[in-house]
């Protein structure tokens, strides 16, 4: 609690340095256009302009911030093709476009995250589990999964499927290495005094693992669950890439590169992070409910 | 690592001997693989393949055997090696050996090979010899023939199954990519890696060590910073690639600018927490021998800081190539590994794009293993890096 | 006051503000120490032995009253190098090997390189640690560490030793070995220390006086000349003066807590 205020402040600075930048970033394009019109600009003209242009190259928070707001809860309710005129969602809005990206990545993050914890269990009961498919594991975290994104999306368009699945995939890939590694230490967390504990009740494995090595991995899988969610966000992002903008925040991305419309990909951008936030925030929230009724938090 | 011996427990579990189930299931399939050659009428596995797969069952049962006795250590090395030569034989058969009109039969043999292959590991994970090269040699061991059985069962998959090349090559194929294209792939791996990646890393790592030395000297800062800090880091940063190719151009100088976008924060939460982890009473210490703030800074916590900075390190050089490659994916020149693999892909040149991705594996890890290298060297006085 | 007192403290106090009310952690605590003695402080936790000592570094700020050290402020103190302190735990540094951790305040007042390896060469020689100067400290025993970081503190030879429960985190047979050392190194080096603990043994057996402590307020509640001879074998423990002085040091600590309780 006593951190509010400094992250307000730091929150802030960070708004006022960039409407400091939105000035120099759009001035020459303010300038160009008063040249055209052969006016003088004065400073305030010049400030007025620089926060309304309408492809900036720099949007000020404003703009984004009402952009945002047109894009999702306006278009609904007031757009032609609104949830309110058709029942559906607007292909213009970004609730469409998020839900399209959200549901790709919930799909694959629990794919990700249930055989990720298979195999990590598989490796802390079997040796040559352990032996042959850990070094790759941890290796596979130091490579650029991502750049197989494009290939997974248009191999499995080519055999047919399309849609959520092959962006799921990307999402599944990218969360189960997190998972993998952070739930094996989180098994392997229990140390060698509760473990000889369990061995004096003559435990079998199932019970050891029941009653001392899942209960004593829950933060690990919790902190694995942070990076590998934002992970999976990440992949259904790019996986939306190669399809050629159709839909999902990926594809606004790109279609807002195409046509210069900064607004729209500053817009999107913040809707990834707002979904990304978001979904941190709730599986921090799991984290702190399981944590306290578990008692392994005051 | 420490609680291997307690992680696996001998006693009931191991009485039927690492590797037994593996080794029945092998047999098993290599009997309905050898039925079906016998009544098959074409391209099943040759005469050789089930030889030497069953070559391969019965050296494992003498190596039971010889192991029960206590045979000594090189006895049980030749059968190692005898049964690894079978297997290898057989797998290499499967894999080139091939007619064109694979059946059931030669199927149920890739299985038994498959089986087989897991059954070596499993002996060899269970083997604890007494010297320390031996040791090092098994733990090595294991994942590599983990690795090339993955590659064989690849190959042999995509030529038994005749599987399109567009959907996936065959690591031969891509292999043979690799090598004709040294020059396409050096040119990429220069633009993406070094010029895109490496200076975009260098710049965002040294802006925010200076910055965390700044933030570091006011406790308001650095409370405020963190929590920014952590929250910035799980946003898909690399969302501002388009941002950045509008502002800073199609080359490398945009994709540099998206990978100091990526690695400023966890670098900054990293570096932050590591110069405030020194503890009071080492800031008590430099108190008391009224150390300047430079002294301790040089002396204490930024030595204190070195594990966390490492971990920042780490992370980041990850995250540089992954920027470098997906900023080209919204505009490039007509080179990088970004731009090749997005491309070819449209040309559904796939052993390229495959060719493509082992030059992004390779250097990934390579900077990750330069950093790892380095760590241990700086912070060997840690705990994590003493127990090795 | 004397040419030969070293700290001189008069009708010292500092209160916490906490959230739960002020807590009076020193309250009128008058005491002189002269040079070369050896002044043990023994109490219960929160009876402010610590912060006493703290406020002699320079590490706490008294809300009332006067201190010097050397007829100086505790700040000036501190500045001209007037003290060591020896923490609770060793605190060496684990990327430093045991000769550059005993050089670190040596580096800190910038003495010169040739000045800097006679000294630490001469302090280990003391401590009886010759021969682990290329050693981590991770890879020697928790006495060779408080040792080492006790030599560390006599680098810079301050003729005032401050010690905050050095021996409290060891056994009971290395800590007896410790303290022997520890009188042999004061006889001969005539150094001024205080002393920090809460075992009535060790402060018997190592002072020249006994300053009792009690808590809530912090305060002194007696102050005890041993009459030990300078020459202490460790048996010196067994002898009637020895228990009388800590059945002495008992009764205070007692009453010190009936008043609470």
């Amino acid at each position: 609690m006593r951190s509010v205020v400094p992250v307000l402040t730091v929150v802030a600075v960070i708004l006022v340095l960039w409407y400091a930048a939105v000035i120099p970033m759009n001035a020459q394009w303010a300038y160009d256009q008063a040249a055209r019109a052969e006016v003088d600009l004065s400073f305030s003209d010049l400030v007025a302009q620089t926060m309304s242009a309408d492809r900036p190259r720099l949007p000020a928070p404003h703009q984004v911030v009402v952009e945002l707001w047109n894009s999702t809860v306006m278009e609904e309710l007031t757009g032609r093709f609104g949830l309110v005129e058709t029942g559906t969602l607007s292909n213009r809005s970004l609730i469409y476009h998020g839900w399209v990206t959200l549901s790709a990545t919930l799909v694959g993050f629990g794919i990700g995250t249930a055989l990720g914890i298979l195999l990590a269990v598989g490796i802390v009961h079997n040796r040559a589990m352990d032996r042959s498919v850990m070094p790759w594991a941890i290796a596979s975290q130091t490579i650029p999964i991502l750049a197989i994104a494009p290939m997974i999306i248009v191999v499995l368009n080519a055999v047919g499927i399309t849609g959520l699945i092959p962006k799921a995939i990307i999402s599944a890939y990218l969360s189960f290495f997190p998972v993998v590694v952070g739930m094996v230490s989180g098994l392997r967390a229990p140390d060698a005094m509760q473990l000889d504990l369990m061995h004096t009740y003559n435990a079998n494995r199932w019970e050891i693992f029941a009653k001392l090595r899942w209960p004593s991995s829950v933060p690990f899988l919790f902190a694995s669950l942070k990076v590998g969610i934002a992970a999976s966000l990440i992949g259904a992002i790019v996986g939306e890439l190669p399809t050629g903008a159709v839909a999902g925040l990926g594809a606004r991305l790109l279609s807002g590169s195409y046509y210069g419309q900064t607004i729209q990909i500053w817009s999107a951008l913040f809707a990834a992070a707002i979904l990304a936030a978001g979904m941190v925030a709730l599986i921090g929230l799991a984290q702190r409910i399981t944590l306290k009724r578990m008692g392994m938090m005051q | 690592m420490t609680d291997m011996a307690t992680a696996f427990p001998r006693g009931r579990d191991w009485m039927i001997g690492p590797g037994a189930v593996q080794r029945a299931a092998m047999l098993l399939a290599l009997l309905i693989s050898a039925g079906l050659g016998l009544s098959g009428p074409v391209a099943q596995p040759g005469l050789t393949v089930i030889a030497l797969l069953l070559a391969a069952g019965l050296l494992s049962l003498a190596l039971d055997g010889a192991e029960r006795v206590a045979k000594p250590p090189w006895v049980v090395a030749v059968l190692l090696i005898a049964i690894f030569a079978c297997l290898a034989g057989a797998a290499w058969q499967l894999a080139f050996g091939q007619t064109g009109d694979e059946g059931a039969g030669f199927w149920s043999a890739v299985i038994a090979t498959w089986l087989g292959a897991w059954m070596f590991v499993a002996r060899l994970s269970e083997m604890t010899p007494r010297a320390k090269w031996a040791q090092r040699l098994v733990g090595l061991l294991s994942p590599l023939i983990f690795g090339a059985t993955l590659l064989w069962l690849w190959e042999a998959v995509v030529r038994g199954g005749d599987v399109p090349p567009v959907i996936l090559p065959a690591p031969t194929v891509i292999a043979e990519r690799f090598a004709a294209n040294g020059a396409t792939l050096w040119g990429d791996f220069v633009q993406t890696f070094v010029k895109g990646a490496l200076s975009g890393f260098a710049i965002g790592v040294a802006a925010a060590l200076v910055f965390a030395v700044l933030v570091d000297r006011s406790p308001f800062l650095r409370r405020g910073l963190l929590p920014v800090g952590n929250f910035v880091a799980a946003l898909p940063i690399v969302g501002t690639a388009p941002i950045m190719v509008m502002w800073f151009g199609f080359d490398w100088e945009s994709k540099a600018a998206v990978v100091v976008a990526m690695v400023f924060f966890p670098m900054l939460v990293n570096s932050v927490q590591g110069l405030a982890s020194a503890s009071a009473m080492q800031r008590d210490l430099m108190h008391t021998y009224s150390a300047s703030y430079w002294q301790s800074l040089a002396k204490l916590r930024l030595p204190a800081a070195m594990p966390f900075i490492f971990n920042g390190l780490k992370i980041c050089s990850t995250l540089a190539l992954i920027g470098a490659i997906v900023a080209e994916f919204f505009g490039s020149p007509t080179r990088g590994m970004g731009f090749r693999i997005s491309t070819e892909v449209g040309r559904l040149q796939l052993g390229m794009v495959w060719a493509e991705i082992t030059v992004a594996a390779i250097a990934g890890s390579a900077f990750y293993g330069v950093w790892a290298a380095l760590e241990k060297w700086v912070t060997f006085w840690h705990p994590s890096q003493r127990g090795r | 006051m004397s040419e030969q007192t070293v700290i001189e403290a008069r009708d010292l106090g500092l209160t916490f503000e906490t959230n739960s009310g002020p807590i009076h952690a020193l309250k009128d605590v008058n005491l002189t120490i002269e040079k070369g003695d050896f002044v043990s402080f023994i109490g219960p936790s929160g009876c402010g032995k610590t912060t006493f000592l703290r406020v002699v570094a320079d590490l706490e700020q008294p809300t009332a009253g006067e201190i010097t050290v050397n007829g100086m402020t505790p700040a000036q103190a501190r500045e001209a190098r007037a003290y060591g302190y020896v923490f609770q735990a060793a605190g060496l540094y684990p990327w430093r090997n045991i000769e550059r951790n005993v050089k670190l305040p040596l580096e800190i007042m910038k003495m010169d390189r040739a000045e800097q390896d006679r000294r630490v060469s001469e302090v280990l020689e003391l401590v009886d640690l010759k021969g682990f100067e290329k050693s981590f400290p991770w890879q020697l025993s928790g006495g060779m560490q408080q040792r080492a970081s006790i030599a560390r503190a006599l680098a810079f030879d301050a003729d005032l030793l401050l010690m905050d429960e050095p021996f409290g985190a060891l056994d009971e047979i290395v800590r007896d070995h410790l303290n022997e050392q520890l009188i042999a190194l004061w006889k001969r080096t005539g150094k001024t220390i205080g002393f920090v603990t809460h075992s009535i043994p060790e402060a018997v057996y190592l002072s020249t006086r006994i300053v009792v402590m009690s808590p809530r307020p912090g305060r002194i509640t007696d102050i005890i000349e041993s009459p030990l001879p300078a020459e202490r074998p460790l048996d010196i423990r067994d002898s009637r003066e020895f228990i009388e002085v800590a059945h002495r040091v008992r009764e205070g600590l007692r009453e010190g807590m009936s008043d609470v309780a």
